[in-house]
C-alpha cells in the first residue's frame, strides 16, 4: 500500500473513532429505561440512580402546584406512583387531570419519583377513533 | 353531493391503484424488452394515476371544508369552528388524510419527470416509470386497503356488522397544529421527502441499464437539489413552529420525528458535495449512488418511525396497522437497492485517485465522511429504543445529551471545512497557497475569539463556533472579493462583478451563499449557550425583571370566538428603562379538544428574543404565572434560512453559458 493511502485511511479512522468515542462517552448517562409503574416498584433497590421513564394517567385532582415545584400521582393498570416534578420549565399545556403523562427522573429511597422532564399526550386524544360503545349508544339513541 | 363526492374520490383513489400496477408492470416489461410503445403506454398509465389521484385529493378536500363528519378522517381531523384554512390544513393533519396527500405529490413529480424526461431519456425512462410507480403502487395500496381517508365511521373491520353514525360535530385538529407555519409545513416537508424517489428511480434505471456515465449523474443533481431545498426549509418551519407553539422556549430537541426528517437532508447534503468529485474527476461514483440509494430509503424509514407507532414521539400519529407494511416495503426496497449496487460494482469504477491530503479532493471526502458520521450518530440514537427491545428486551431510550454530545463537535468540524474546503486547490495544495488564502481569515476568527473572551465569553463551544462563523465568513467574502475584482480590471463597476460572477458560475457562487446560510445557522446555535429564564407569579402592576428587560404586567384581558376561549397578559417591555413595546401572551383553551394552549409573545432583536409564556393563575388563582426567556442570537436562524433557500435557487438557476448552449438549436 503506498504512502498516500495510508495516510487517507489514518485521516478517516481518526474522524471515525473520534465521532464513536464522543458517542461511546455520553452514551451511558443519556441512556433511560421505560418502566411501567408496577416494573418499577418491582425493580426495588436497583432502580434507585438509573434514569428511568415511567408513562401513565394523571390521576385526576391529583397534581398540586407548591413553591418547589408541582406533586401529582400517576396511574397505571391499577398501580400508582408519586411523583415530584423538580425540572425548571412549565408543565406542558397538555399536562392536565386523565392526561397520558411520561415522567423522566430517578426513584427515590422514599418510594417518591423525582421528574426533571415531563411529556404529555392531550388527553383529548389526538386522532381518537370513536370507542365502539360509543358507536353503539348513538346506534341505539337513532332507533 | 357529498355522498357522491365521497364515492367519487373513493373510486377514483381505487382506479388509481388499478392503473399504477399497469404502469408498473408495463415500464418494467417495455425496459426488460426494449418495447417503445408499450413503455408509452406505461407513461400514459402514470400521468392518468396522477389525474385520478388529484380527484381524490380534491373530494376529500371538499368533504373537509363543507364539514362531512360522517367520514371518520373528516371527523376527528376537523370540526365546524375551525377557520376555512385550517379545515384546507386538516387533509395532512392526520395519518390516513397525509398519506393521500403524500401520494398525490408523488404523483406530481411522476407527472413531471415524464414530461421533462420522455424524450430526454429514452432508455432510462422506462425503468424511471416503472420505480416510480412501484413507489406510487405501494402508498395507494395503503390509502385503499389499510388506511383509507373516505372511510365512514362506525366501518368495522373485524368482521361486526358496521354501524353508521354521524356524530354532530367533529374533533377538531389538534390546536398545536392550528398556527400558520403548521398550516404550510408538512406541504413543504413532504414536497423534500417525496422528491427524494425521483433520484432513486434514476440510480436504480441507471444500475440496470448499466448506463452509468454522466449523463444520468447529471440530471440527478438538479432533481436531488430541489427536494433537498424543500426538505431543508420544511425542517426549518418545524423549528419555527416548536420556538412559537410549543411554549418551551427550543427549536430543536432530537425528537425521533425531527431526526427522521434531518437525516436525509444530511445524507442528501453529502451527496450534493460527492457528486461535484464524480463530474469532474469520475472519483466516487459507488458512493454517490449510496446516497442517492441512502437517501431515499432513509425518507421511507422515517415515515415508517413516525407513523407506525414503533417510537413515542410527541408528534407520533397514533398506533396504526401501517407499521408491518412499510416495514415490509422498506426491506424491499433495501434488498433492491442492494442487489443492484452490488451486480454492478465492476462498473463503477473511480477514474482517478487521491493526490494529496490537503486537497479539494480529499476535503471533500472528509466533509462526506462526516456527514455520514452524523448521520449515523442520529440514526444509531433514534432507533436505538427498537434495538434495545429487540436484543435485550427491555426498552430504553437515549436522550438529548447523547445528540448533542456527539453532534455539536461534528457540527463546529464541519463548520471548519465549509471555511477551508473551498480555498483548498484540486490535486495538491501548496503551503504558499495556504498561507497567502488563510493568513487573513484566520487572524480574524483569532481576533474575534479575543475580543469575545475579552468581553467576559466562557461557555467553550459557544465561543469556538463564533470564532470558526468569522473564519469562514471571511474566507467567503474574500472569495466573492477576488472574484470582483479581477473583473472591475476589465472596466466593470465592483457590484455589477459581482453580479456578473455570480451568474456565470451559480452552482459555485450559489454554493458559497449556502454556506453564509450555515455561518448564520451556526451563529443562531451559538446563543444556545447562553439562554436565560425566570419564572414569576404576577399581579398587574408586578415588574419581572430578567437580564436588561423588565415586563411590567399592565392587565389580564380575556377573548372569546366559536374556536377558542382566551386568556392574555398585556405586558410592557422596556430596556434599561426605555420603553419598546407592549406584548400579549396568550393561553387559549379550544372548545371541542378542551385543550390548553400557549401563545407564545416574542420581542425580537437580532441581537436577542425576549420570550414570554403565560401560564394561566396559580393555584389558588389569585397570581398569574409568567415564564420569562431570553434567548440570544436565534433570529440569526431565520436569516440562515432565507439565505439558504436564495442561495440554493441560485444554484438551480443555469449558468449564462449553459442558458446559451440551449439556445442553439441542435
Amino acid at each position: 500500500m503506498d504512502k498516500r493511502k495510508i495516510k487517507f485511511l489514518a485521516g478517516s479512522l481518526v474522524i471515525v473513532l473520534a465521532v464513536a468515542w464522543l458517542g461511546f462517552s455520553s452514551f451511558d448517562e443519556s441512556v433511560a429505561y421505560y418502566k411501567t409503574v408496577d416494573e418499577l416498584q418491582a425493580l426495588g433497590d436497583e432502580a434507585y440512580g438509573r434514569r428511568i421513564r415511567v408513562a401513565g394517567n394523571v390521576v385526576p385532582g391529583s397534581i398540586r402546584k407548591e413553591d418547589q415545584g408541582v406533586r401529582f400521582t400517576l396511574e397505571q393498570d391499577g398501580h400508582s406512583l408519586n411523583i415530584s416534578y423538580v425540572g425548571k420549565g412549565l408543565l406542558p399545556d397538555t399536562f392536565k387531570d386523565d392526561a397520558e403523562a411520561m415522567a423522566e427522573g430517578r426513584l427515590l429511597p422514599s418510594g417518591e419519583f423525582q421528574s426533571t422532564v415531563i411529556q404529555a399526550k392531550c388527553a383529548s386524544k389526538y386522532e381518537a377513533t370513536y370507542s365502539q360503545e360509543a358507536l353503539k349508544q348513538a346506534a341505539g339513541q337513532k332507533q | 353531493m357529498q355522498v357522491f363526492l365521497t364515492d367519487v374520490g373513493q373510486f377514483a383513489m381505487l382506479l388509481a391503484f388499478g392503473l399504477s400496477c399497469y404502469a408498473l408492470v408495463a415500464s418494467l416489461l417495455a425496459g426488460k424488452f426494449g418495447h417503445r410503445r408499450l413503455a408509452v403506454t406505461g407513461e400514459r398509465a402514470a400521468v392518468a394515476v396522477t389525474a385520478l389521484v388529484t380527484v381524490a385529493v380534491m373530494s376529500l378536500w371538499y368533504q373537509l371544508v363543507t364539514s362531512n363528519f360522517q367520514l371518520q378522517y373528516v371527523s376527528s381531523s376537523s370540526n365546524q369552528a375551525m377557520p376555512w384554512y385550517y379545515k384546507v390544513g386538516a387533509l395532512w393533519g392526520g395519518q390516513e388524510g397525509s398519506l393521500l396527500f403524500w401520494c398525490w405529490i408523488l404523483t406530481l413529480f411522476s407527472l413531471v419527470t415524464v414530461l421533462v424526461h420522455r424524450k430526454r431519456n429514452p432508455v432510462l425512462m422506462p425503468w424511471v416509470v416503472g420505480v416510480v410507480a412501484m413507489v406510487t403502487t405501494f402508498f395507494l395500496l395503503v390509502n385503499n386497503f389499510v388506511a383509507n381517508p373516505f372511510d365512514a365511521i362506525g366501518v368495522s373491520r373485524a368482521g361486526e356488522a358496521p354501524v353508521p353514525w354521524t356524530p354532530p360535530d367533529g374533533q377538531g385538529l389538534n390546536p398545536l397544529l392550528q398556527y400558520w407555519a403548521m398550516v404550510i409545513h408538512p406541504p413543504i416537508l413532504y414536497v423534500g421527502y417525496v422528491g427524494f424517489t425521483i433520484p432513486f428511480a434514476f440510480a436504480i434505471a441507471a444500475l440496470i441499464t448499466r448506463e452509468l456515465d454522466e449523463e444520468w449523474i447529471r440530471t440527478t443533481r438538479r432533481w436531488m437539489m430541489v427536494p433537498w431545498l424543500f426538505l431543508g426549509t420544511g425542517i426549518l418551519l418545524g423549528a419555527m413552529w416548536a420556538y412559537v407553539v410549543l411554549g418551551w422556549g427550543g427549536y430543536w430537541g432530537w425528537d425521533p420525528v425531527e431526526n427522521a426528517s434531518l437525516m436525509p437532508w444530511l445524507t442528501g447534503t453529502a451527496f450534493l458535495h460527492s457528486v461535484i468529485m464524480q463530474e469532474r474527476k469520475g472519483m466516487m461514483k459507488v458512493w454517490n449512488m449510496v446516497l442517492i440509494l441512502a437517501t431515499f430509503l432513509l425518507c421511507i424509514l422515517g415515515t415508517f418511525l413516525t407513523r407506525s407507532g414503533i417510537v413515542s414521539s410527541v408528534h407520533s400519529f397514533a398506533q396504526s396497522p401501517i407499521g408491518p407494511f412499510f416495514s415490509s416495503f422498506l426491506i424491499l426496497m433495501t434488498a433492491l437497492s442492494l442487489y443492484f449496487l452490488f451486480t454492478r460494482m465492476e462498473e463503477l469504477k473511480s477514474e482517478n485517485r487521491l493526490d494529496s491530503v490537503v486537497s479539494r479532493e480529499s476535503s471533500f471526502l472528509f466533509n462526506n465522511l462526516v456527514l455520514l458520521a452524523t448521520t449515523f450518530a442520529v440514526l444509531w440514537g433514534t432507533i436505538f429504543p427498537i434495538l434495545s427491545e429487540w436484543v435485550t428486551n427491555e426498552k430504553r431510550t437515549v436522550g438529548a445529551p447523547f445528540f448533542n454530545q456527539v453532534n455539536i463537535p461534528i457540527g463546529l468540524f464541519l463548520l471548519f471545512l465549509t471555511g477551508v474546503g473551498p480555498l483548498l486547490a484540486w490535486r495538491k495544495t501548496s503551503l504558499r497557497s495556504l498561507r497567502k488564502n488563510f493568513s487573513i481569515p484566520l487572524a480574524a476568527g483569532l481576533g474575534a475569539g479575543v475580543l469575545l473572551v475579552a468581553f467576559g465569553m466562557r461557555h467553550f463551544y459557544s465561543t469556538v463556533c463564533l470564532i470558526l462563523c468569522v473564519f469562514v465568513t471571511v474566507t467567503i467574502v474574500a472569495e466573492f472579493h477576488r472574484g470582483a475584482r479581477a473583473r472591475r480590471r476589465q472596466g466593470q463597476g465592483y457590484w455589477q462583478s459581482l453580479w456578473i460572477l455570480t451568474f456565470r458560475n451559480t452552482r459555485r457562487h450559489g454554493g458559497y451563499i449556502v454556506h453564509v446560510a450555515m455561518v448564520f445557522l451556526f451563529v443562531g446555535f451559538a446563543g444556545a449557550g447562553f439562554d436565560r429564564e425566570k419564572q414569576q407569579a404576577m399581579v398587574p402592576g408586578d415588574r419581572l425583571e430578567i437580564s436588561r428587560y423588565t415586563l411590567e404586567m399592565k392587565e389580564v384581558e380575556s377573548a372569546d370566538n366559536p374556536n377558542y376561549s382566551s386568556a392574555m397578559a398585556r405586558m410592557q417591555v422596556s430596556r434599561d428603562g426605555r420603553v419598546l413595546s407592549q406584548i400579549k401572551p396568550e393561553q387559549r383553551l379550544y372548545k371541542t379538544s378542551k385543550q390548553p394552549t400557549s401563545e407564545v409573545a416574542l420581542h425580537r432583536t437580532l441581537k436577542e428574543d425576549l420570550y414570554v409564556v403565560f401560564a394561566g393563575p396559580d393555584q389558588d388563582g389569585s397570581r398569574f404565572i409568567i415564564q420569562a426567556y431570553i434567548k440570544p442570537l436565534v433570529a440569526w436562524i431565520w436569516i440562515g434560512g432565507a439565505v439558504f433557500i436564495l442561495g440554493t435557487v441560485i444554484c438551480l438557476i443555469p449558468n449564462q453559458h449553459e442558458r446559451a448552449a440551449q439556445k442553439v438549436p441542435r
